[in-house]
């Protein structure tokens, strides 16, 4: 019996290879307004993940989340014109959203994935942000599902999914039952882009949208941020004429 | 003040403008620092040489000085103090040309444009996009990922896209979407004395126009000695819905190339058509452990949706089987496509591992179609005959190949062999009504095969263009004319 609903869930984040991120002067953030946004590259390597498996009739419906602003509902076309059935916008704005963090999202999904009955949880490993690499992670274990995380190539195998995972010492190959959540690390494919006649098409799916009260979920966090601040500038480097004066020089800082 | 020191101390031959500078650059740093910040502007030996240089044979002729303007009203303000000193102006984009475009011949002041890196005014619906110097052709496609659209011009470098239109640049899509010179709409132009102009009216960006005379398409292709380009607005098309890919090897250069023109001829929209001769693919096959069989070979992609492709694909595999090609070996997702055209991407790297320890140059003529077969027989036997390493690499559906000429630099003879060689392979191309430079530039080295292509009234009226917007010859110095 191939599995119903396999649900991709998205991140929004700053397009960080682009524009130069700027901490706020008051040290509490950085600078949002203005930046770039976009869809996380590793969720949409999980879209396409999701979109292939459809293709090849392992599933019948893929459905895009998100959660965050009105801003996410373009993420979510996105994610519909590149091959996702329907959306579901959970909608987190103002103070909320500035608060929130992998355990709330996590919080979110278990709940929409019990709700719709989903049978497979597709995320990115993590949001290239924050570099976080929880969310896959929590919403597995508030579920209380089996989790392939950072995985590089997935195979469907009945009622079981195949999934190789990059390790450190190498590749690791694990087999879990469904309903399961997998996170997608960056070789699990190429990732399609958008063609203008999907994105007219993407126009007419549905986003269902939401709030996280709807799905009994509080998102009060737990984690205060204190400060954020730049790496500190890199220093001239000194010039010395011998090598006798960089012995010198070292051991007077104490580094030999 | 240390920073004059370094200036007097660096050993480059034509470091220095001319005497009357010596006092004036005590003045002229300062102000330069006024304009863009203590940190826009280095004296720094290292600094001047890596702007010195692009990724051609070329030596390094390093600059003066080297300025990064972070806005247009910034790189007006530095052409202004350049002007009030005759001070050359080099601008300088990725350094990522083949011709030697970005040598301070007479030193001066390289503007290095990468800070001014915006995308500006998408419009979706229109196709069209602003872009500053520093935004690249990678980088543009990245951040149009999610709109349909891409910009298919493809150089290969990952270059700035300001550059590729001082260049009129070309790729391996030519042939189905054109080059530069068919998708710059506009252009925001710094002139020598400071003056901001656009050319095709500010703001103004319809898909075509009858207003005046082409001002745009002056400045394409003009390597920086009219002006330095601080915006394009670029032309976008829609990403195409399926792209399919195949390789055929066939029995002689001749039966390759004449399937090339029959394809064309056929009306096929076909979206690159790269050749690659028996030479290149045993380079390619050695560096990437391939195994593809050492014959003349096309590389073929298809753009279009899916019922076109077939009809695409049919077409031309019945040419080709006509001209005793093989069978094709397909390609149709990201992926393998992608391992498919390594084998072309890489070709530049594998022809250099033939001979570890040499340098690379790369020919760049250009022919009418008709005349491809003949330049390409006459070129190999030139090879032959005078014992040059040449694997040949070619867009050949706009009729424009590349010999990559490796030769051991300390070989003096060989350097004048190579050399004699590509003087006769672009006279070759004028006398076939082609052109000695396809997509590459005039640059340095070309100079006088420009004067041979033109004219001496066509050459006439290009200098008067260049003494009408530069009278005192700063932009870029010794390239073109």
């Amino acid at each position: 019996m191939s599995p119903a609903s396999v649900f991709v869930c998205l991140s929004l984040t700053l397009l960080s290879d682009y524009p130069v991120i700027r901490v706020k002067p008051d040290n509490s953030g950085v600078v949002t307004d203005g930046v770039k946004h976009s869809m996380n590259p590793f969720c949409e390597i999980a879209v396409e993940e999701a979109v292939k498996l459809k293709e090849k009739k392992f599933i019948k419906e893929v459905v895009a989340v998100s959660c965050g602003p009105t801003q996410v509902t373009e993420t979510i076309r996105t994610a519909l014109a590149m091959g996702c059935d329907r959306g579901i916008h959970v909608e987190v704005s103002g103070k909320d959203y500035e608060a929130m963090g992998p355990l709330q999202i996590a919080k979110i999904f278990a709940a929409l994935a019990k709700k719709e009955e989903a049978s497979l949880v597709i995320l990115g490993k993590q949001a290239i942000d924050d570099d976080c690499n929880q969310t896959g992670q929590m919403t597995a274990a508030l579920l209380d599902w089996p989790q392939g995380t950072f995985a590089s190539e997935v195979t469907i195998d009945g009622e079981k999914v195949k999934v190789v995972r990059e390790i450190d010492g190498g590749l690791e190959t694990i087999k879990i039952s469904m309903p399961a959540v997998l996170t997608a690390d960056l070789r699990l494919n190429t990732p399609r882009y958008a063609t203008l006649p999907n994105i007219m098409k993407a126009k007419k799916k549905k986003i269902a949208n939401m709030k996280p009260a709807d799905l009994g979920v509080d998102m009060v966090s737990r984690v205060e941020v204190l400060r954020v601040d730049e790496p500190p500038t890199r220093l001239a480097g000194v010039k010395v004429e011998t090598v006798d004066d960089l012995v010198a020089k070292l051991k007077a800082n104490g580094t030999i | 003040y240390r920073s004059i020191q370094l200036i007097n101390s660096v050993t480059s031959p034509t470091s220095l403008c001319g005497s009357s500078i010596n006092g004036g650059w005590e003045r002229v740093i300062p102000a330069f620092r006024s304009v863009c910040g203590e940190d826009g502007v280095s004296l720094g030996a290292a600094v001047r040489e890596q702007h010195g240089r692009d990724e051609s044979v070329h030596r390094c002729r390093p600059p003066d000085v080297v300025v990064w303007p972070r806005s247009v009203e910034e790189v007006s303000a530095l052409a202004k103090i350049c002007h009030h000193h005759h001070l050359p102006i080099i601008p300088f984009g990725t350094g990522t040309g083949l011709e030697g475009g970005v040598g301070a011949l007479k030193g001066g002041v390289c503007f290095s444009l990468r800070n001014m890196d915006r995308v500006l005014d998408l419009h979706q619906e229109d196709f069209d996009v602003s872009v500053e110097p520093g935004v690249t052709r990678k980088g543009l496609n990245s951040y149009l990922r999610d709109t349909g659209l891409w910009f298919p011009v493809d150089p290969g470098a990952d270059a700035s896209l300001c550059g590729m239109a001082a260049t009129s640049a070309s790729g391996t899509n030519a042939v189905r979407y054109g080059t530069m010179r068919e998708n710059v709409l506009n252009l925001e132009v710094v002139l020598a004395d400071g003056s901001i102009i656009h050319t095709a009216g500010r703001g103004r960006r319809p898909r075509k126009t009858s207003a005046g005379y082409n001002l745009t398409n002056l400045f394409v292709g003009s390597e920086g000695t009219l002006g330095v380009i601080t915006k394009t607005t670029l032309r976008l098309y829609g990403v195409p819905e399926a792209m399919v890919s195949a390789v055929c090897t066939f029995p002689s250069v001749q039966a390759a190339v004449d399937s090339t023109v029959q394809v064309l001829q056929t009306g096929v929209p076909i979206a690159r058509i790269e050749f690659l001769d028996d030479v290149m693919i045993d380079a390619c096959n050695s560096f990437n452990s391939l195994s593809y069989p050492v014959a003349p070979t096309l590389f073929l992609e298809f753009h279009g949706t899916e019922k076109s492709l077939e009809e695409q694909v049919t077409v031309t595999e019945e040419i080709t089987q006509a001209n005793g090609g093989s069978d094709f070996s397909w390609a149709r997702d990201a992926e393998t496509r992608g391992r498919l055209w390594k084998a072309r991407h890489d070709a530049w790297y594998a022809a250099l591992a033939l001979r570890p320890g040499c340098k690379a140059y790369s020919t760049d003529v250009c022919v009418p179609l008709s005349r491809l077969p003949q330049i390409i027989v006459e070129t190999k036997e030139d090879l032959m005959l005078n014992g040059l390493t040449g694997p040949i690499a070619g867009h050949v559906g706009d009729g424009n190949f590349h010999c990559i000429m490796v030769m051991d630099p300390n070989d003096q003879d060989e350097v004048i062999r190579v050399h004699e060689f590509t003087e006769r392979l672009a006279r070759r191309a004028l006398a076939l009504d082609g052109t000695c430079t396809g997509e590459h530039g005039v640059g340095l080295g070309k100079r006088a095969l420009l004067r041979e292509e033109m004219g001496p009234l066509a050459i006439e009226v290009m200098q008067g263009l260049k003494a009408t917007l530069d009278p005192k010859n700063l932009m870029n110095p010794g390239k073109v004319l």
